[in-house]
């Protein structure tokens, strides 16, 4: 059986109930949970591969167009995806999702008053290489209020689902922009108490990675947990 | 290294998640159907807020052993299900699980707005004696147990989330 996982860092992570976001007000659990060393069920995951992509599903600029490329900042997110202890996480699965250029979902429930852009439905997936490197190509999201206090502003973002190789390693997390004005006072980000933590969610501007007269580029690793490493079991680990 | 923070999936998962709920163009990953060697189950039920209130925009994905009770085998028992927009109902088609240690059950992970991260639980089945030998169960405090068993209802499986309240389920940190 694989090993079990490190705890969680709960100082870095968001408490369930952040009243400074109200939408946890009523959905968060108010008991303990209850910590468990990784059962077997959650030390193993799914396993994606190939079969599971289509072959545009990492480029959002053209993934869901018909008459011609999705409208706005040409932007390339990559990183790594590593553990704990640094060592590359191969072939999972990542899923994005974001608003459109000018801060609009396509999605039934956002009304906000920006267009939808014909060409851009906003979701993609990728599976990391052998090193744990991803990459995407989509367009900058822009930013949207949302009713949270009257003028509460998103900074623009993007959203990341990761598996990695246990469920206990199941993590959805945002990625924010270098230098983004908005981030400071984000409501959403600001879940997250500890600043070092915050920092983190936020993608670099990678020159390098830029491709001359076509896309930026914008650099987010991720880490996900690490397994433990145990020398002995404990006596009474299976009594 | 440190673990990257969590941040909530928002409202808007579906067009990563769920495109199909949507109507978006791109492929969906995965389904709410498992297929596979075993008895064939149907498991739904609703995420409940701490008034009662259905939550609509749900993700509820299921992870589970095969009718062996086996992880590493060729059935890939991972399946996601949005909860309806209109009835805030989840629904999966699957095959009942083996038992690996104790009792058989699945686990199942949410994701949505107003939940800063994913929530793992567990849905045990109704009135199977080796519930009560289960280690992980038998770790539940008796007066919430009833958290993690489904009802048994015309022909499937009813199993609802409580997020707050006297019925809270109880959730792991695994």
């Amino acid at each position: 059986m694989p090993p079990e996982f490190i705890g969680r860092a709960y100082g870095r992570h968001p408490p369930p109930l952040t009243p400074g976001y109200k939408s946890t007000v009523l959905r968060s659990p108010r008991m303990p949970s209850l910590s468990l060393a990784t059962p077997e069920a959650e030390r193993y995951g799914p396993v994606f591969g190939h079969a599971d992509l289509a072959p545009l599903d990492h480029d959002l600029i053209r993934n869901h167009a018909t008459t011609g490329d999705a409208i706005g900042e040409r932007t390339i997110l990559h990183g790594r995806v590593m553990d704990e202890h640094g060592r590359p996480v191969p072939h999972t699965m990542i899923e994005i999702w974001q608003a459109n250029a000018g801060g609009r979902y396509r999605h039934a429930t956002d009304n906000y008053v920006a267009a939808l852009d014909p060409n851009f439905g906003g979701g993609g997936r990728a599976l990391t290489d052998a090193e744990g490197r991803y990459a995407f190509r989509t367009i900058k999201p822009g930013a949207y209020p949302y009713p949270n206090h009257a003028n509460s502003w998103r900074p623009a973002h993007v959203h990341f689902s990761l598996f990695g190789t246990g469920f206990a390693q199941r993590l959805i997390t945002q990625m924010y922009f270098e230098g983004d004005p908005l981030i400071p006072d984000d409501d959403i980000l600001n879940t997250i108490p500890d600043p070092a933590a915050r920092q983190d969610l936020i993608a670099r501007l990678d020159r390098n990675a830029a491709i001359a007269l076509d896309s930026l580029a914008y650099r987010f690793d991720i880490v996900l947990r690490g397994r433990r490493q145990t020398f002995f079991e404990a006596d009474h680990a299976h009594a | 290294m440190r673990e990257t923070p969590s941040q909530t999936a928002g409202p808007y998962l579906h067009i990563g998640m769920l495109p199909a709920q949507v109507g978006l163009r791109y492929r969906t990953l995965g389904s709410d159907t498992l297929t596979g060697g075993g008895t064939a189950i149907q498991i739904e039920g609703r995420v409940l807020d701490g008034i009662g209130a259905p939550c609509r925009e749900m993700v509820v994905e299921l992870w589970q052993a095969d009718a062996d009770g086996r992880y590493d085998g060729a059935f890939r028992g991972w399946a996601r299900a949005g909860t309806d927009f209109a009835t805030g109902l989840y629904r999966f088609t699957t095959v009942q699980p083996g038992a690996v240690i104790g009792a058989p059950f699945v686990s199942l992970w949410i994701a949505a707005r107003g939940l800063n991260m994913g929530l793992h639980t567990r849905m045990y089945f109704p009135g199977d004696a080796r519930n009560d030998i289960d280690p992980v169960l038998s770790c539940v405090d008796p007066a919430r147990r009833h958290t993690l068993t489904a009802r048994a209802e015309g022909g499937h499986f009813v199993f609802d989330i409580c997020l707050q309240g006297p019925n809270e389920t109880v959730f792991f940190d695994v």
